[in-house]
């Protein structure tokens, strides 16, 4: 792919002999809607957030509002209820994307074998990901975890387990529960990639030197398959950080605050609170923490898919 | 090398096509592993299978502690759905999901043109903004979005969602869309180039027909997000612009907790994404693992 390197401007026809100035702009040209509508779009609103995070606003109270300087940020790390759901944020992430992870790339190396079926098989496994995730939590909320009605609990009746509370015992497992099912058919997708590239010349040799298949796995598979891994972890983390779906849908954040994630608070405080600045902190707060956490995953997939060239 | 070879080797890890398969020595299909594959594949779709079960049936049969696989269907829960009003929903989710997914591409394959083909310099820069933009979580810009919208009369307008939308996909289709323009074969553009042909027919010409199974696939992923999406729409509408989610909330609000007719309006909301992504599932699973597998 190194290869395509811009035209050289010699093999130019001679029709166009505009200055290099022109010529960047007109290079240029093709992306600036796009670039003007994502920063119009995406970055102005988080301006508006800094300078409302420094207002004292109630939406109920029209003309409440007056500059408050740092009292919300003060109020954000006062706040215990923060640092709940702050935490609930990184187990939900972390838990989610990695267990979806180990799934998916258990799931990838069974589909990356011949067995009778494969097609429709992957059909199934891809489908979680096609779900809303509005209509999957539903879906685990009442005909999958109903303490009553529920298969899961029907099929552990067997094991004497008939009756658990899922949802009221674990809320916050019951919701990563359901996101891991969505998000294990991405990873297994990601891994599968990884697995389909990997040349199966090398795989031969190894395994005509007398290499056990595990040695294989370990020294040539995992090795290669590394930095499809990381992308999916990072990319996987990107999305799950900021589920509400699931959130809103299963607990309502509850029991309390017991399950409810960063995303769910600040729409809780914002938008059934009212209070602008206040979730206005808190998002600069999260925004913060996402740039700092954000430029090391991004680097890794960077330098990790860079591999030999010059990286960061 | 070019300023942009990080970048573009980058890509080369997903992008390029795998190395000449060799044929596997062992041919044969083996049994365990089927039967392995084949409960997990069961398990996984469980859920999409009982809630497409359950839809068919009447409440006292879907309320059982012995859940029932055998039962005569009924379509009354469909009826049921579909004479509560969920047609507006549908046509809102539609509008959004079409038009934005037009104005992503419309603004992303020039865009994507203009990093991979004919990069510009900060190559490099640009896709790391793109992508940086998909990080920043969305609760944050959600107040000033709303302010805004408030202000300006586009709550629960539709219109109002196309354009979050296309905001939240666009730096996916210019991903996507640039692993699928450095696919176009070098030779072939600097044929062109030598031919003199205009640059607007090497991309009629040369260019497109390469991407454009490229455009279909970033074009489902599109549809798919747009269509699922919740947050915004639940934030930002109410009776006029309200999507397929929110209906599907609304519904069991007003209509309690009643799995059959719930599970009949999951499979309504649910079903056209499903339908899609099967029927072109080597698109999505090729724009999922951007453009890694063919």
């Amino acid at each position: 792919m190194t290869t395509i390197a811009p035209p050289v401007a010699a093999a130019r026809p001679a029709r166009a002999r505009p200055d290099r100035r022109r010529q960047g702009w007109v290079r240029r040209a093709p992306l600036l809607p796009a670039l003007v509508f994502t920063i119009i779009v995406t970055q102005l609103p988080f301006l508006l957030t800094l300078w409302y995070s420094l207002q004292s606003w109630s939406l109920v109270r029209p003309g409440s509002e007056h500059f408050a300087g740092f009292t919300n940020y003060v109020d954000v790390f006062k706040d215990s209820q923060f640092r709940t759901t702050a935490i609930n944020t990184v187990i939900m992430t972390v838990g989610t994307v990695l267990i979806a992870m180990v799934i998916g790339v258990a799931l990838a190396l069974l589909l990356d074998r011949k067995f009778l079926g494969r097609g429709i098989v992957r059909t199934l496994l891809i489908t979680p990901f096609l779900v809303m995730p509005v209509a999957g939590a539903l879906l685990w909320k009442t005909t999958m975890l109903d303490p009553t009605f529920g298969i899961v609990n029907f099929l552990l009746r067997p094991f004497g387990i008939g009756h658990f509370n899922w949802i009221g015992s674990f809320p916050l497992g019951s919701v990563m529960i359901d996101m891991i099912w969505q998000w294990t058919p991405f990873m297994m997708l990601l891994v599968l990639a990884g697995l389909q590239s990997q040349p199966k010349d090398i795989l031969e040799a190894a395994s005509t030197d007398g290499a056990r298949p595990l040695q294989i796995f370990r020294e040539l598979t995992l090795p290669h398959l590394r930095r499809y891994i990381e992308l999916g972890i990072v990319l996987g983390a990107i999305y799950v950080v900021n589920e509400f779906d699931a959130v809103y849908m299963m607990t309502q954040g509850g029991p309390g605050i017991s399950s409810a994630n960063l995303p769910f608070y600040i729409y809780q405080r914002a938008f059934l609170g009212f209070q602008v600045g206040q979730a206005a902190a808190m998002g600069v707060v999260v925004v913060v923490a996402t740039i700092i956490i954000a430029t090391f995953a991004l680097r890794l997939i960077f330098t990790s898919f860079s591999g030999t060239e010059q990286a960061a | 090398m070019m300023a942009s070879a990080d970048i573009a080797a980058a890509d080369a890890g997903l992008a390029t096509p795998p190395p000449q398969v060799v044929r596997r020595k062992k041919r044969g299909n083996s049994l365990p592993l089927g039967i392995v594959g084949w409960i997990v594949g069961i398990v996984f779709f469980f859920p999409v299978l009982w809630m497409v079960l359950t839809s068919f049936k009447t409440e006292s049969q879907a309320y059982t502690n012995t859940p029932s696989l055998v039962f005569s269907p009924t379509l009354s829960q469909y009826k049921t759905v579909f004479s509560s009003g969920i047609w507006p929903y549908v046509a809102n989710s539609a509008f959004a999901t079409i038009v934005s997914t037009i104005l992503v591409l419309l603004l992303a394959t020039p865009c994507a043109f203009a990093l991979s083909l004919r990069p510009v310099r900060r190559t490099r820069d640009l896709l790391f903004f793109f992508i940086s933009t998909k990080m920043l979580p969305v609760v944050a810009a959600i107040i000033p979005i709303y302010i805004a919208a408030r202000d300006l009369h586009m709550l629960d307008n539709i219109f109002t969602l196309v354009i979050l939308y296309t905001a939240m996909n666009l730096p996916i289709a210019v991903w996507m869309m640039r692993s699928f323009f450095l696919e176009v074969p070098g030779e072939l553009l600097e044929a062109a180039e030598m031919d003199g042909a205009p640059l607007r027919r090497t991309v009629t010409e040369v260019i497109l027909p390469v991407v454009a199974p490229g455009i279909a696939a970033t074009a489902l992923i599109c549809c798919i997000f747009s269509w699922n999406e919740f947050f915004f729409a639940v934030n930002l509408t109410a009776t006029q612009a309200a999507t397929v989610p929110v209906f599907l909330v609304g519904f069991i609000s007003s209509e309690g907790l009643y799995f059959a007719q719930l599970a009949a309006a999951a499979t309504v909301a649910t079903l056209p994404v499903i339908l899609a992504g099967w029927v072109a599932q080597r698109q999505l699973v090729r724009g999922l693992s951007f453009g890694a597998i063919k």
